[in-house]
């Protein structure tokens, strides 16, 4: 086990430099620049800015620079959203308001999404499913957008019963987490509802069935533990997504998260820190991935990670 | 061992990602005597030098205080008022500005003096800085050498010479940019000192106290501000925000007391409600014509695009804010040579008629420009391509003028839009054929809207060349009489836009605001920035 860690860690690292790499060239590959606006700076304090950032180096230079102090750790610095503050203090900043948020959501929709999963599994072609299936259904086609402007509508202005700018108190977290777990939540639901079907009609389950075993123990002992692998799967990458911030989320509740941050670098073009959320979110995800490879094999124990071709 | 594993590994996930969580935020001061301002998302710097956009200004304006203030004359207005130079003198020739600096302090105790303007003005003209405002000070002689005649005669006496008379210098003192700063607050603590509030020293009305990353910026009244007993507003809370929709949102509950990004559904309502509130603003919208390659390298053209532009419809059915239309490039406000008197606009006259009933006029003499440069009716008209950056309001301004061109002129006109950073680089290379033009002015007078056009120019995205332009706004520039210079300016604007058509202006910006109904004291200059000092009723 620990020869596959290190083995992943190793591929880890080459993957961060090829993600950095491609970002590098697909940012530079689009029009605009950071020192663009409305009113241009003249061409002697263009050249200057250019000059001062690196950014009058060719290419291959630019990128061989870039590498060279990523892997000493820096970042470099905001050309334009705050301008000459270092990129890591920024994310250091940003990512635990956009991580706390994220975690509570994450917490929300797996303590509520696998339970409901499993009941409408359950009650199949009841009533209950029913109505589980349509709430669920509603969570993963209704857009982020709609349900974070609708709470905000709802609650803060017609009700006037939560603050919607900030997050300042405990009050502030309430809608912004519920917004940003409904998706998750519903989505986990569904992926736990047929998994779980799909346990209950395994033999292993007839067997125990028939050998009496009470239905808690064939739910929670049995079919549960087979029916989480694929809700497994969509934690790991969903985790490392949900904890760098939801855009719209933190957008419409004026959350510091960075989330919103990665978003507005694209539009103004900020490089450095376009290259260090991108690194950033593709190393969670990636580590993300590692821990869930190796809950499968906690879970199932047929699974063997280190052969590979899970 | 299993479920110990699997515990292990899920508090390993939960720790990972939530060690690097901060503290808990703590609770912002809010409630009386603070005032709730949101002006837009989080500013790019506020270092004076830097500082190039409207809300960054707002702030340092509240930090920092220039040789000449700005203050309310009573009405809502913006004038200029004896800021830290308690009185100047102007040389006869007027080239020679002194300013004697009152005895005032910095917020951490330090005296003001005039190295510390000295030291600023030079670092604003040094390219090391790449201030993109540098061009602010260009009227200073040795602008853009190391030599720059801009010096502490002693700790008290400013001296600034001019190349020429220049009529706005006041505004270029009252201007961000040229305030002063902390020479070794900025040699110590490099591109950092503004960001932490214990080194963002300022020496205006107020301090920054806290700034919580892309959330908000908290001001403080400041104790060392030479005039701090005349300070009302006893903090203000500017929260950096960026959904139109949360902000107004913010608005409706009380969380906001003053906005401006209002979202354009909810104008019409809030009009009809007299809640919606205007500051007069130099600012004008436009649309700018690519003039090196055909069609609209005919002036002809050019200026039948710009006479069938309804820009009356356009003001009051696709925009509908308040909004005025525009006979002219230079926006209404800017003085002419007598400031009391007429201003600009008024005293060059219409180019175009914008009166309604002319409208059916202006498309009959359209037309048969049309026709002379060969395109009677639109026929053999090349499709052309009016371009804009993706937002709601341009688009609908677009499609107007689609409508308008093609029922009137019998052309075929497409719309493109671009995200904002893909437009200005397409713009800038001259990659269009009509595209969407804006512009505020910088100071009060008309060669902020007009020394953008000549050969080279970095703004100059119409691609205008013509040297008796260019030999005018030199003539302009080295003009010593008031009056003179004046009317070169108005021949100027005439050859722009009354012979030549490089752009075809549509209207005059307005800012607009809602302001809580208690809140008494805003004011604001023309060129946005809001002034919270004299604000009552939090």
């Amino acid at each position: 086990m620990a020869k596959y860690i290190v083995k992943r860690i190793a591929q880890a690292l080459i993957l961060i430099i090829v993600v950095a790499c491609l970002t590098f060239l697909l940012m530079n590959l689009v029009p605009g620049g950071p020192f663009l606006s409305e009113k241009s700076p003249s061409p002697e304090v263009l050249a200057a800015m250019e000059a001062k950032y690196g950014l009058d180096q060719p290419l291959p230079i630019q990128l061989k620079n870039y590498i060279f102090h990523m892997v000493h750790g820096d970042f470099g610095v905001s050309l334009k959203m705050q301008k000459n503050r270092p990129v890591i203090l920024i994310i250091e900043e940003m990512f635990p308001i956009s991580a706390k948020i994220g975690l509570i959501a994450l917490l929300i929709a797996v303590s509520i999404g696998i339970p409901i999963g499993c009941l409408s599994a359950y009650y199949r072609g009841t009533r209950i499913d029913s109505a589980l299936r349509v709430v669920m259904t509603l969570g993963i086609s209704v857009p982020s957008f709609v349900i974070a402007t609708l709470l905000l509508l709802l609650f803060c202005v017609k009700l006037q019963w939560l603050p919607s700018i900030g997050l300042t108190s405990w009050q502030h977290y309430i809608l912004p987490c519920a917004a940003l777990s409904f998706y998750p939540m519903c989505y986990t639901g569904r992926l736990a509802r047929s998994s779980m079907l799909d346990a209950i009609n395994q033999d292993y389950i007839r067997t125990a069935m028939a050998k009496g075993a009470s239905t808690k123990a064939i739910i929670f002992k049995h079919a549960l533990r087979n029916a989480l692998i694929p809700v497994l799967t969509f934690l790991g990458p969903l985790t490392a997504f949900i904890l760098t911030g939801g855009f719209v989320v933190e957008t419409v509740f004026s959350i510091p998260g960075l989330g919103r941050y990665f978003i507005q670098s694209i539009l103004v073009r900020d490089y450095p820190i376009i290259m260090a959320t991108t690194i950033f979110l593709a190393a969670l995800v990636i580590f993300m991935n590692l821990i869930v490879d190796i809950m499968y094999r906690v879970v199932d124990p047929r699974i063997d990670i280190t052969k590979g071709g899970n | 061992m299993k479920k110990l594993l699997i515990l292990l590994l899920s508090l390993c996930m939960v720790f990972t990602l939530s060690a690097c969580g901060g503290s808990d935020d703590e609770e912002a001061a809010g409630g009386d005597g603070v005032l709730n301002v949101c002006l837009a998302s989080e500013p790019a710097t506020i270092d004076p030098a830097l500082n190039s956009a409207v809300d960054g200004a707002t702030m340092i304006q509240h930090t920092f205080e220039g040789l000449i203030k700005w203050v309310d004359d009573g009405s809502g207005k913006a004038v200029h008022a004896a800021g830290v130079a308690e009185s100047w003198d102007i040389s006869d020739d007027g080239l020679v500005w002194t300013f004697h600096l009152r005895d005032s302090n910095w917020s951490d105790g330090e005296p003001v003096t005039a190295n510390d303007f000295e030291y600023a003005w030079k670092r604003l003209n040094d390219p090391e800085t790449a201030a993109d405002y540098s061009y602010m000070i260009a009227p200073v002689k040795g602008f853009g050498t190391d030599e720059l005649a801009a010096v502490a005669i002693d700790d008290n006496t400013f001296e600034v010479t001019l190349i020429s008379p220049c009529l706005y210098f006041e505004d270029i003192c009252a201007f961000p940019a040229c305030y002063p700063v902390r020479e070794d607050i900025i040699e110590e603590n490099g591109d950092a000192w503004i960001t932490d509030p214990a080194t963002y020293i300022g020496n205006g009305p107020y301090m920054m106290t806290e700034w919580v990353h892309n959330s908000y910026i908290m001001m403080e009244k400041n104790p060392e501000y030479w005039d701090t007993e005349n300070i009302k507003c006893e903090a203000i809370k500017f929260n950096l925000m960026d959904d139109q929709n949360a902000i107004y949102a913010g608005y409706k509950n009380g969380d906001l007391d003053y906005v401006e990004d209002v979202p354009a559904d909810e104008v019409p309502g809030l009009l009809e409600a007299g809640t919606l509130q205007f500051f007069p603003t130099l600012g004008a919208y436009y649309v700018i014509f690519q003039m090196e390659n055909a069609p609209f390298d005919d002036v002809r053209v050019r200026e039948a695009f710009s006479l069938v532009i309804d820009r009356n419809f356009i003001v009051d059915k696709v925009t509908g804010a308040g909004e005025k239309a525009l006979d002219g490039f230079v926006p209404a406000g800017i003085s002419d040579v007598d400031v009391e008197g007429d201003d600009f606009r008024t005293v060059q006259g219409p180019f175009y008629s914008i009166d309604p009933d002319d409208y059916e006029a202006n498309c009959d003499k359209a037309r048969e420009l049309l026709a002379e440069a060969g395109y009677e009716n639109g026929e053999g008209f090349p499709v052309v391509e009016y371009l804009y950056n993706t937002l709601d309001s341009h688009k609908a301004i677009g499609e107007a003028l689609q409508n308008m061109w093609q029922e009137e002129l019998g052309v075929t006109v497409t719309l493109a839009n671009q995200e904002w950073g893909v437009f200005l680089e397409e713009r800038k290379a001259g990659n269009f054929s009509i595209a969407r033009g804006g512009w505020i002015g910088d100071y009060n007078d008309p060669m902020t809207f007009l020394d953008m056009f000549t050969t080279g120019n970095g703004n100059n995205d119409a691609q205008y060349a013509n040297t008796e332009y260019d030999n005018r706004i030199d003539a302009i520039n080295a003009e010593l009489d008031p009056e003179a210079r004046m009317d070169f300016l108005h021949e100027a604007e005439e050859q722009l836009i009354g012979e030549d058509v490089v752009v075809a202006p549509i209207y005059g910006y307005t800012h607009k605001y809602l302001v809580s109904e208690e809140i008494t004291g805003i004011y604001a200059n023309l060129f946005e920035t809001v002034f919270f000092g004299q604000c009552e009723g939090m």
